[in-house]
């Protein structure tokens, strides 16, 4: 049953109508609104001026030929009047009917034999001691007819009067030769295309880290991954020891092999063995593994000592090819005048990205590695162990993980805020940690499986809600603070949002994806990689090109505008004309903008039809 | 070979889909689970490989407790026993040899798998199994470009991939005609006689139970109904199973 209002309905939308038109009033005061404003005769000029400007983007020049004619003047006539002068009449000349008028009179002006259709300016010339040369004043346009001759009124300007002469000055301009592209249409075709390369790169790259990103943001998958406690404190703590020994792994192996980095050859002979000796080794190891499901740990302990050794032989590949391509590079691009400069230099910042990936790859491979036998090592004690041995097991490991943890989140603030005090970076957060992890080993039943996948997708989902609530452009300061002005900043700001954005535009397709195939493959005895391979991937791959081209469209039009805080691109370009009132340059920025993003749209929407 | 006992499942919201149900299958038998729609067959069916995680009870198969399984342990039980859905649940994009390898993934390395590379042997094993249901030449084109009745052809090449001891089939003939419902049935009878395969199969028509099954159980409200041949059910247990307002069709 409704329960019947206090208040009779027409009063409560009678109050609720007073309410909004507060509301908007307020609104109106707060956004300053004014049409007073919208009225004046000024603002309305400045406009005018401003929307014929850019109605005329400067897209193509012409070469002037120009001629010019000057006729002595004087403003404020004296008694009698001047006789006009009589010009030359064998070139273009202009005629007035008097030498003289009072200041802001106007005057009509004839002009003859100036070239055909040509137009131009009409000054007032002011002559003093101190401008010499004159300073013209411009007082109207003129157009000539086929013939050569114009009559045109002009306006005087309220100058003073003196008794000097002074002049009116008409200058002739005629097109000669065909019209050409302009030097702002020249850096605007060369600023457009560094955004939409700037677009590209940051949609490519922000994808392939969105891309597993979204795996571990998507409910679905993760609300099933569970584990007893002493499964995840082994996990937490082999974690950060497996990407330590990862990052100190790709140091030594640096400092060890850096006397063969000096050759070339030896460079290049390691760049061709060692991948092909890791390819060999993984294929072995792979063979040797099949259908053997044994669950001994002295078997675990093995295939941990083989994958370290195959980890450790692909870290001295990409270390050696990250070496040769650095190597390579040098010597086929020695300076920046040999042919196809960009290519011969792509070369050495592709070994540079390698370089830059090894200590990355290394600490995520050692740290999956260790956290991996960690976990399993758990969980195995876990299931086999009677329950009171897995609580004891639980009450050690649990605060050891819980003070690994403490530990490490203090050492990252300590980066930030500089405590530079080991009892609130080491002694205190370990303390904290250990007491939080031997609460929780008491209170959870030993074997109970924690859904620990829940958290991890609620860490993932908060850090991608903070990145994605930090607009572009904000990032863009960020960036140009790290790698100073340019594309180079705009590009990683928009890659970094980009990754934010579309991880989660693709965890929301992951869990829209049909349970039932997934049920299917899992009966089948598949593990979870497996599933996600097989039942997962090809579910997601329409939507997610899908998205991916709409980032692609989405960032070039972000890049127009991330160079107005110093991420280059043409917005670079844009807020320069537009601080210059150059406003036909900026009108064939904008021009060029609205064209590429139109494309854009246009191409992203035909090839999401054709492929998704 | 397969032992309930006293099986119950109690969802999150409060909904008790079985309760307390016991049989025992023997091997090479072919059974028939029936009941009312939400009587709690498919749930007792994902009970028993765990899709589904029970509440209470046991299932023991093989001599081994699949409900205290670890999930390493889970992996090799599921991979000997082929699971057939109402929905086919193949995966509509991949191609049908695709789908049907997916069968073999419990067997296969799965770092290999997962850049989808399988052994010539598998290969050759899935095109053996497509051959059998009479599929062969539709392997390579995509899933969702097969009719209904083939989809579930293929399904059961999925499961027989495994090669499995058992094959759970949940309403494998729902979504089809009767037409493809008996030749899909015929499937599974042949799977069951000549390789000897352990079926439980959920049905809905009587006609289905007593045309294929050696046996068959009766579920109510998650309460074990009826366990005998599916001749013994005659209109009283007919209305004990399915209640009391309840006609036959079929």
């Amino acid at each position: 049953m409704m329960k019947k209002s206090p208040l009779p309905k027409s009063i409560v939308v009678g109050l609720a109508t007073l309410l909004t038109l507060i509301v908007f009033a307020y609104g109106f005061t707060v956004t300053k609104v004014n049409f007073e404003e919208t009225r004046s005769e000024k603002r309305v000029a400045s406009l005018t001026r401003i929307l014929r400007a850019l109605a005329h983007p400067k897209i193509f020049d012409y070469d002037y030929e120009t001629v010019n004619v000057q006729e002595p003047f004087y403003l404020g006539c004296p008694e009698g009047g001047i006789e006009a002068p009589n010009p030359d009449r064998s070139a273009a000349f202009i005629l007035v009917k008097s030498s003289c008028a009072e200041p802001g009179e106007t005057i009509a002006l004839e002009g003859h034999n100036f070239q055909e259709n040509s137009s131009g300016p009409i000054y007032f010339v002011g002559f003093s001691p101190e401008a010499p040369d004159g300073v013209p004043l411009k007082m109207g346009d003129f157009q000539a007819d086929a013939q050569g001759n114009f009559q045109v009124e002009v306006k005087l300007p309220n100058r003073q009067v003196k008794e000097e002469a002074q002049a009116i000055r008409a200058v002739g301009k005629t097109r000669i030769g065909a019209p050409k592209f302009s030097p702002e249409a020249k850096v605007t075709w060369e600023k457009i295309v560094e955004t939409v390369f700037m677009a590209l790169l940051a949609t490519t790259f922000g994808t392939l880290l969105a891309v597993p990103i979204s795996f571990f943001s998507a409910r679905n998958l993760m609300s099933e991954v569970k584990s007893p406690l002493g499964s995840i404190a082994l996990a937490l703590i082999g974690w950060p020891l497996g990407m330590w020994l990862g990052i100190k792994t790709s140091q030594l192996l640096t400092l060890a092999f850096s006397s063969f980095f000096d050759s070339f050859f030896a460079t290049l002979a390691g760049a061709l063995i060692l991948p092909a000796a890791s390819l060999a080794f993984g294929k072995w190891f792979l063979a040797n593994q099949n259908e053997d499901l044994e669950f001994r740990f002295e078997r675990r302990l093995l295939n941990l000592l083989y994958t370290l050794m195959m980890s450790t032989l692909a870290l001295a590949a990409v270390l050696f090819v990250g070496k040769f391509l650095l190597q390579l590079g040098a010597y086929l691009a020695p300076n920046k005048d040999v042919p196809l400069y960009f290519l011969r230099k792509f070369v050495s910042q592709l070994g540079e990205i390698t370089a830059i990936l090894a200590p990355v790859f290394a600490a995520l491979v050692g740290g999956g590695v260790f956290g991996g036998f960690f976990a399993q090592t758990g969980q195995r004690a876990s299931d086999k162990m009677p329950a009171s041995a897995a609580k004891v097991f639980n009450l050690i490991a649990a605060p050891v993980a819980g003070a690994t943890v403490a530990v490490l989140i203090m050492q990252g603030l300590d980066w930030f805020y500089q405590y530079n005090n080991p009892s609130v970076t080491l002694y205190t957060p370990a303390a904290i940690g250990a007491a939080f992890g031997l609460a929780l080993a008491f209170v959870v039943k030993p074997k109970q499986p924690l859904p620990v996948g829940t958290v991890i997708y609620g860490i993932f989902r908060t850090l991608l809600n903070g990145t994605r609530s930090v607009e572009a452009l904000i990032m863009a300061i960020v960036f140009v603070a790290w790698v100073g002005l340019g594309p180079f900043a705009g590009a990683l700001a928009l890659g970094l949002h980009t990754v934010a954005s579309n991880a989660k535009l693709y965890s929301e397709q992951v869990e829209s994806i049909l349970s039932g195939p997934l049920e299917a493959i899992k009966a089948t005895g598949a593990n979870r990689l497996q599933t996600i391979v097989f039942a997962v991937v090809p579910q997601i791959i329409p939507p997610y090109i899908s998205y991916t081209m709409y980032r692609w469209d989405i960032n070039v039009r972000m890049s127009t505008i991330i160079g107005f805080v110093g991420g280059g691109g043409i917005g670079f370009v844009l807020q320069q004309n537009i601080n210059l009132l150059n406003y036909r340059a900026a009108s064939v920025n904008m021009l060029a903008i609205a064209i590429v993003v139109a494309s854009m749209d246009y191409i992203s929407s035909v090839l999401r039809e054709k492929y998704v | 070979m397969l032992e309930i006992k006293n099986l119950s499942k109690m969802y999150d919201g409060g909904v008790q889909a079985l309760n307390g149900v016991s049989f025992n299958v023997k091997q090479g038998e072919f059974l028939a689970v029936i009941g009312l729609s939400g009587s709690g067959k498919s749930t007792l069916l994902r009970c028993i490989n765990r899709l589904i995680e029970p509440t209470g009870g046991q299932i023991i198969w093989d001599g081994q407790d699949v409900t205290a399984a670890s999930q390493e342990e889970m992996r090799l039980i599921r991979r000997k026993i082929g699971m057939v859905f109402q929905h086919f649940n193949l995966v509509s994009r991949s191609k049908v040899i695709t789908n049907v390898l997916s069968g073999r993934l419990g067997y296969v390395n799965p770092l290999l798998s997962s850049l989808n590379r399988f052994s010539k042997s598998d290969v050759d094993m899935a095109l053996d199994q497509l051959d059998r249901v009479g599929i062969k030449n539709q392997a390579y084109k995509r899933a969702d470009e097969l009719s209904g009745g083939q989809q579930q052809r293929v399904g059961i090449a999925r499961a027989m991939m495994q090669t499995p001891a058992m094959i759970l089939a949940d309403e494998p003939v729902a979504s089809l005609d009767p037409v493809l419902a008996h030749s899909i049935m015929q499937y599974l009878e042949k799977i069951n006689k000549e390789d000897g395969v352990t079926v439980l199969c959920s049905l809905h028509f009587l006609d289905l139970v007593h045309r294929y099954a050696d046996r068959a159980v009766a579920l109510n409200a998650g309460k074990l109904m009826f366990d005998g041949s599916p001749k013994e059910i005659n209109d009283e247990k007919f209305r004990e199973i399915y209640g009391k307002d309840a006609e036959r069709v079929g």
